[in-house]
């Protein structure tokens, strides 16, 4: 019998109908959707007189476009209207939806493992295409278009195309203050921000399955930023005992006896694989226009004139201008003005607990305006238990409601035209913080540390106990 | 959705790698809860300059290239975010064929559910194309869905496409519709599946 990988497996499992030279239908275990992609899509089932096939797999959150900041009040009427539209759209076609006075609300890829709705093996979509966070428990997640939002509502399925298997191996123990996000920078950086395009990742090694769920899901979450179409990792012991303590895990032994089986098989291949070493990494900083123009802190902005290919060295020459810093200059050289901790890439309690520890007894630099923006609600609530909020506020950060906030800039947080962050989310297109903003990916400790000095540093410079982080 | 047209038309060059879904449409325009209407915010941030006037150095603006239906752009265009909204943008500016050297998974998709053919073509093709339409802003191409061929006046170039998307495309077929002829098969599926797990 033919060996297979995670994925064939979850994959096979789900098959509702296959013919040969066409896509295949694929049923999906949960849909997750959203104020911003999915109006257009109930929209379409109105017009066509259909209906939601299994409102009983579907859950919904307002999360892109709310404020941090006095949440009920959104001044924008449009953004406004697509929030009551959500309300309105969930009423009519029973749709459960974690609204503003929920207190599970949050970032959708936040809440949907929060409340136990993720689980392993499943098919998980969202009309987001962070959705591949999921992946982290070992289910196959993606993000889909609106189109296809309204057709899974109307069929509970999805028409696909087989992607490829693609191995990340990440062997090695990665050294103090080089984190999940450290790890997955220097991936996209390593294939480009294409290299995983058609392709499913499984990531696999000892750094990998040495991490804890919060940090494989900041790893899974940024698959799409290597052009993967989801990115997973298997699930175990670390997985199943994150998952106890879960609502809707009533059945939970039963079930991990099924879970348990979803590996892939010793000698399963992939269409292609990639072997790292983590101990070979240092903390990562963004200095371009795309998530794969990434470099280690202590090393220097590179020169177009160093690079051949003329679309390349293109784009490393419009990236340079928009972000207004000189080939060869020293990344800890980069002065900032915002600091931004959170996004569904790294808003996560652990994320928190850890920046937290730079910030006790510290300032922030006086040219810094820091915002902290939890995940969830319930993010907000254990680290408002712990006292986080407390040292936030002390240091001179700002301590927001949850929600996407300025990973996005759909909602009022925002950067004005040439302001430069340090920022924990996911993408650092032109504008994607804010027209002409620019922005440095990082990880939250790399974040807390900029906060405090004004500039990058070398986060390995705070003697800290990191523990697991 | 409306079958797809054999055409010609003139081809805007736009000559930038990795052109993310933030670009083709920026986020304040995703607050509207239509799917028309997103043209004239296309490529917004590009188009125009902070004070509302069109940026004259981007090509959308050039009037020697207006009213092209092909757009040629450098690899990995439409990468980033899911949103549909960068086809509806794309779709509803008057682009019905995106010519370049690799798409992101998700916008490849997209463009499909909207009437628009994205094509796949190596990196020399690719770059005789930016010459010509460079160089001569009147430059044609001849789309040739049936047969998958691009056409220019001296040469025809085949493009490979998967053959349902291809048929989708030609006969203008909602996928719903499509998916409701198998409701038997989800049906039986869900029967077993749920009795199973």
């Amino acid at each position: 019998m033919r060996k297979k990988t995670i994925f064939d497996k979850i994959w096979d499992k789900h098959l509702v109908h296959e013919e040969e030279g066409k896509p295949t239908l694929l049923y999906i275990d949960l849909h997750l959707i959203h104020e911003v992609t999915s109006p257009q899509a109930f929209e379409g089932l109105r017009e066509s007189k259909r209906i939601v096939r299994k409102p009983d797999l579907t859950f919904a959150t307002m999360d892109h476009n709310v404020p941090t900041i006095n949440r009920h009040n959104i001044d924008d009427p449009i953004s406004a209207q697509q929030i009551d539209t959500l309300v309105k759209n969930c009423e009519q076609f029973g749709i459960k939806l974690f609204d503003l006075n929920s207190p599970y609300q949050g970032i959708v890829h936040v809440i949907g493992p929060e409340q136990g709705l993720t689980k392993p093996g499943m098919t998980i979509v969202c009309g987001d295409s962070h959705t591949s966070t999921h992946g982290a428990f070992g289910s196959l997640a993606f993000g889909i278009g609106t189109s296809e939002v309204e057709h899974v509502l109307a069929t509970q399925c999805l028409w696909q195309v087989k992607p490829k298997t693609f191995e990340v191996k990440v062997d090695g123990k990665r050294p103090k203050g080089v984190t999940a996000k450290d790890i997955i920078l220097s991936i996209i950086g390593d294939i480009g921000t294409a290299g995983a395009n058609g392709h499913v990742i499984e990531y696999r090694g000892e750094a990998i399955s040495s991490l804890s769920m919060e940090q494989r899901m900041t790893i899974c979450n940024m698959s799409i930023e290597g052009g993967a179409r989801a990115g997973m990792i298997s699930p175990d012991e670390i997985t199943f005992e994150y998952l106890r303590n879960k609502p809707n895990m009533e059945n939970i032994d039963n079930e991990i006896v099924e879970w348990k089986k979803l590996k892939s098989d010793n000698d399963a291949v992939f269409d292609r694989s990639l072997k790292l070493d983590a101990s070979k990494m240092s903390p990562q900083v963004s200095w371009g226009t795309s998530p794969g123009m990434v470099s280690g802190i202590n090393n220097k902005i590179p020169n177009p004139k160093n690079i051949e290919d003329p679309v390349k060295r293109k784009s490393v020459e419009d990236a340079l201008i928009y972000m207004g810093i000189k080939a060869d200059m020293s990344i800890t050289d980069i002065k900032l003005d915002t600091v931004f901790i959170g996004s569904c890439t790294n808003s996560r309690i652990e994320d928190l607990v850890a920046a937290s520890k730079i910030f006790k007894g510290n300032k922030v630099a006086n040219n810094i305006n820091a915002i902290v923006v939890p995940g969830s609600q319930l993010v907000k609530y254990q680290a408002e238990k712990l006292g986080l909020d407390k040292i936030f506020k002390d240091a001179g950060c700002e301590w927001r409601e949850s929600g996407c906030s300025m990973c996005l800039a759909m909602n009022p947080d925002k950067l004005s035209p040439g302001e430069r962050c340090a920022s924990t989310s996911n993408r650092n297109f032109e504008g994607r913080q804010g027209k002409g903003g620019r922005t440095h990916l990082v990880s939250p400790i790399m974040a807390a540390a900029a906060a405090i000095s004004g500039r990058f540093i070398d986060v390995r410079e705070y003697d800290i106990d990191w523990e697991d982080y | 959705m409306e079958k797809f047209i054999n055409f010609s038309s003139k081809v805007m060059p736009l000559d930038s790698a990795n052109v993310d879904t933030d670009q083709i449409i920026p986020k304040q325009f995703l607050k509207r809860i239509e799917r028309t209407g997103f043209g004239e915010f296309l490529f917004f941030d590009w188009r125009f300059n902070d004070d509302g006037s069109p940026n004259e150095n981007f090509i959308l603006n050039k009037n020697e290239y207006k009213g092209s239906k092909i757009l040629l752009a450098q690899d990995n265009f439409g990468c980033g975010s899911s949103r549909e909204h960068a086809p509806w943008a794309l779709r509803d500016y008057g682009f019905k064929v995106i010519i370049s050297t690799s798409f992101a998974d998700i916008f490849y998709n997209n463009s499909f559910k909207n009437g628009i053919l994205p094509i796949v073509v190596d990196s020399k093709l690719l770059n005789n194309f930016f010459k010509f339409s460079i160089h001569d802003s009147s430059y044609k191409l001849y789309i040739d869905l049936d047969n998958q061929k691009i056409k220019d006046l001296n040469n025809e170039y085949y493009f490979e496409l998967d053959p349902f998307r291809k048929k989708c495309l030609l006969e203008g077929l909602d996928d719903i519709a499509l998916t409701m002829i198998h409701s038997d098969k989800i049906d039986i599926f869900e029967k077993q599946y749920f009795r199973s797990t």
